[in-house]
Formats: C-alpha cells, structure tokens, sequence
C-alpha cells in the first residue's frame, strides 16, 4: 500500500554525519561573506586610526617644526603609544604577545584574565539558565506566579546593570563573599532573563491538540511537561542560550570593574584606561568579543546535535 | 489494558440526556449543543453529520471530556466522561495526526504506553502489532515527515488503537487528504472496526463517507446545535468500494442529504 511516492528517503535521521555535513556546509557558504565583512571594518578601522591620530602626529611635527609627508602621516598614527584609535596590527601584536608568548601563568597574560572572566562567566551562565527555566516553568504552571512574577522579572532588567553590579559586589564582600561568586551572580542577574522568557514562551509553544491529546491519556502535568512542554521549547532554550550566554559574558567583565582591578578581563580594561593604555584596552576588547563568539557557536554546536537528535530537517 | 467490560450487546457505551453546552464568549453566549439525547451502544459504528458549527465535533469533546456540559446528563461506559478518560476508556483521533515531530512513529505510538507507565517490552510488543495494523511495518524509526500525511494519520490511528480502548472517537480523520487517499483509508478503517469490534463514534461532513462506515447516522443542525435526525444505515458488515454505487447506498446517502438541507433551511 505504501506508493513509491509515500516511502520517504533514507539517510535523513539521526547520526554524527548530518551534523558535520551541515558543519561543512556553513564553513564553506558562509566563510566568503564573514571574510568580506572583516576587510571591510579593517578598512574602516584603518582610515578611523589614520583620521583619529593624525592631529597627534601634526602636534609633535609642528612642536620640533617638521613638515610630514603623507607616507610619514601613516607610519606615524599607526604607531604612537597612546593612540585614540590603535590600528588593527597594534592590537594583533598586543594580542599576540600577551596570548601567546606571555605565560598563561603570568598575570600579564591575556589567557589568565580571559580565564577568570571564563569562569565566572559560564558559573553565571549555568546559574542564570537553570534559574530562568525553573521561573518558565513556575510561569506556565501557576497562574499567580504567571501574574506576580513576570512584571518584576521585567523590571529587573530596566535596572542599569552598571549601577547596581557594585552594590552587589558591596553586598557580597559585606558577608565575606569575594571573587567568583558575587561576578557569577552578576551574570546570572543578566542571562536568566532571556532564558525566562524564551522559555515561557517556548513551554507555551504546544498547540492545543498535543495538549487535549495529552489529556485524553490522563497525562499528569509533569509527564505533560517532560514529555511534551520541554522538548517542544528546545529551539527556544538554545535562542535565549545564546544571547544568555554573550551578557553573562558582559556581566562578568561588569562585575570586574569594581573588584579594585584585580583579574579578569574587566580589571585589564579599567587598568588600561587609568594608565591610558589604548592598545591594552583595545586588545582586551578584542579578545572578550572573540570570547564572546566562541561560546556563541559552542551553543550553536550543541543546539546542531539535539535537534539532529530530535529529528529536525 | 484491563478486561473489556462486561457490557451485553445491547448495553449503552454512550448515553446522553438533555444535553446542552453554552459556550460563553466576549460578545455573546454561543448555544454549541441543545437538548442532545443519543444512546450509542457496544460496537456500533456512528457517524456525527452536519455543516461547521452544528456542534458535532463539540458532541465529540464532550465524550472525550474534553469539554464540560452546562446542562444535562451524560455517562460513557457507565461512569462520567471524566471517569471514563481517567479510566482510558477511548482513544481520541483528532483533525490532524498531532504526532509529536521530535519522536519517531514508533515512539509516537508509544507516547500513550509510556504516559501510562507500561513497561518497555509490553510497549515495543504493542507497537509492532499496531503499526502492522495499519499497514506502516518497518516505518517505525521513521520521523513524521518523512511520512506522507495519510501515512501520518494511519500513525495517529496505530497510537490511538495502541492504548486497547473499547471505542474509538474520530474528529474527521481524514479531511484534510485528498480522495484516492481517503478512499483507502476508509475501506481500511472498516476492515479495521470489523475485525476488532470497537464502538466507534466518527465526525465527518462527507455524506459518502458516513454512509459507507456507519451502521446509524446522526445528523445535526446549527444554531443551536442538535440532532435533526437519526438515520440507520443497515448495508450489512461486507462493504467494498462499489457498494456506493448501489440504490440501497444512494438511498440511504439521498435521506442523509435531506435531513441535512431540512436541517439547514431552519436558518434561512
């Protein structure tokens, strides 16, 4: 009875294959585009450090009463010290040597910092997901909690992150609580929120026949939940994930600044900017943004495998 | 799932007295269901017939317990729908397959077993005899999209039949496939009911199809919605494709469409 048409083609379900195909798929199709992208903001970056250096560079001529060549100007604003705008190869030298060829040990090493802000950040990240999903699920269960919960997790977020982050850091030190904890918690503060509402949304996501269906097998409301609300809010969770995971990020670099700079990336930005250290707080930025992708595309890796897992197209 | 009930031939399954649903809505109360009497009785086979908002998939619901009466009476197996749901006393087969798009079919099939905590090897042997039921062996690892929709809708039918219910009700199955489909599915269903003797309550607006399944019609009328008429359809229990073209058949499809258009002309 099953028509030529009907049988539906092999190959499709689940397996490492389809993921690394789609893996190789996205490298190749996509490379070309990112690749444009990048050359054209390092010609933007170059010409702003040119424009942005230049009236530095005529100071110091005009003071030992030089005249500069064009050929002269471009050295010069791509390689003063304390440039307004560092040029992309200051930063990449800056990057290279306190990455590569400084100790990871040492605390002059971007790898260190980039590790404490890591660790505190994924803390964060793990503390604000798990918070977000159990309020979605508080949310979707109870209407009272539906009512007097989601105002107030709105106006969390209207609080300036800023102001509160060394309240929190205050707070914390008051009680003996120093280093990790108090910036995982600002983290937290940040991601649960995208998570909370991905998930109200994504948990409500089941249209009404799976849950009259549901119903008709007398289904208790946790089999409902584990059976059919959370696996159909999977591509919400990994939505807010990701953007979870990038303010955790800019959390836990917040919940540095405070701290009297002792570690983290956030403490290299604040001493790069008291001593006026451009070229470090360009170099740090640089490698919280990189940060800040890599675990980007980590999600992304880990949503690939479970809808593949899921069936997904 | 337990021993059947021990109910005599004759013994009502579904007994509705009265029965009336009000729905309240913003602008004004819509009158779903009005003095509703209907005695289905074991392993009948009894189709709901009428235009949208006659209240025949309402009817469906409110068996299944999927919607509550405002006025009336209403038993299924001799308990409360509520009862009788708790009990899985049916099995529901809605519109569309409603399979969940993230289980295989055979993890579809065995979404009821596991709500019910059935263990592993029951629910395997379960699935297998279900999905050779329906004519879908060895698509059982097989996504729900990679099936063609009547293939879904067997699937959904397989879940359905995997919990053993003494009845099964069909909020129109097959509408939304095409006719060779539907054909198909209906010479299927029939054998199906034959074989297995299951009290079938089925919704449907194709006149062909009610005839052709059904051992009594029931046809409903809008606004309020409630039984015009009810038509017994006694073509005997052997009905191939052609039977539709006989007298008996026309005849009996000619009665449906009258009461149907009476019905109807009520409104204008």
């Amino acid at each position: 009875m099953a028509s030529s048409r009907e049988l539906a083609t092999p190959g499709g379900g689940s397996g490492f294959w389809p993921i690394f195909r789609s893996l190789r798929s996205a490298l190749t199709s996509r490379a070309l585009p990112v690749v444009a992208v990048l050359l054209g903001i390092l010609a933007i970056w170059y010409l702003g450090a040119v424009w942005l250096n230049a009236p530095f560079a005529y100071d110091v001529a005009a003071r030992s009463d030089t005249e500069l060549s064009f050929a002269e100007l471009l050295s010069q604003t791509m390689s003063q010290q304390r440039p307004v705008l560092p040029a992309p190869h200051q930063v990449a030298a800056e990057m290279w040597k306190t990455v590569v060829e400084i100790a990871p040990t040492s605390k002059r090493s971007l790898l260190y910092h980039s590790g404490v802000t890591l660790s505190s950040t994924l803390l964060g990240f793990v503390l604000g997901t798990t918070l977000g999903v159990v309020l979605a699920i508080g949310i979707v269960h109870s209407r009272v909690l539906d009512r007097s919960l989601m105002p107030w997790i709105i106006t969390s977020q209207t609080i300036p992150i800023l102001a509160i982050a060394p309240m929190i850091i205050v707070i914390f030190a008051s009680q003996g609580i120093t280093g990790l904890l108090p910036k995982a918690f600002i983290s937290m503060y940040l991601s649960f929120f995208p998570v909370a509402v991905g998930m109200v949304k994504g948990l409500r996501s089941p249209d009404a026949m799976h849950l009259d269906l549901m119903r008709t097998y007398n289904s208790s409301r946790l089999q409902t939940l584990l059976k059919l609300r959370l696996p159909a809010a999977m591509p919400f969770l990994f939505a807010s994930m990701k953007v979870g995971v990038a303010i955790s990020l800019v959390g836990a670099i917040i919940g540095e600044l405070p701290t009297g700079a002792v570690a983290g990336l956030g403490a290299r930005l604040l001493a790069g900017s008291y001593y006026g250290q451009t070229v470090q707080i360009w170099s740090a930025l640089m490698t919280a943004a990189l940060l800040a992708a890599v675990l980007v595309i980590l999600i992304d890796i880990a949503s690939r495998a479970v809808t593949s897992r899921m069936g997904v197209r | 799932m337990n021993a059947p009930l021990a109910v005599s031939a004759t013994e009502p399954v579904i007994s509705a007295r009265d029965l009336d649903l009000v729905f309240q809505t913003a602008d004004a109360p819509v009158h779903a269901l009005s003095d509703i009497d209907l005695t289905i009785r074991k392993g009948e086979f009894v189709s709901l017939i009428g235009p949208s908002g006659c209240g025949k998939t309402t009817l469906l619901r409110v068996i299944a317990d999927l919607e509550q009466p405002t006025g009336g009476t209403i038993s299924v197996n001799g308990m409360t729908p509520e009862k009788a749901r708790e009990a899985r006393a049916y099995g529901y087969v809605f519109q569309a397959s409603a399979l969940f798009p993230w289980r295989t079919i055979a993890k579809n099939i065995a979404l009821p077993l596991e709500v019910m905590g059935i263990d592993k090897a029951e629910r395997d042997r379960r699935v297998e005899k279900n999905l050779a039921l329906v004519d879908l062996k060895g698509f059982g690892k097989k996504f729900p999209w990679q099936l063609s929709g009547g293939m879904q809708q067997r699937a959904s039918i397989a879940r359905a039949l995997a919990v053993q219910p003494d009845m099964l009700l069909m909020d129109e199955p097959f509408g939304a496939l095409d006719e060779i489909v539907r054909d198909h599915l209906n010479e299927q269903l029939l054998k199906l009911w034959a074989r297995t003797k299951k009290t079938v309550v089925f919704v449907t607006h194709s006149i062909p199809e009610a005839v052709f399944l059904s051992t009594r019609i029931v046809v409903m009328s809008p606004r309020p919605g409630r039984i015009h008429e009810i038509i017994d359809c006694d073509l005997g229990d052997d009905r191939p494709l052609d039977i539709r073209e006989t007298p008996e058949f026309l005849a009996i499809a000619q009665r449906v469409r009258d009461g149907l258009r009476a019905g109807h002309a009520y409104d204008e």
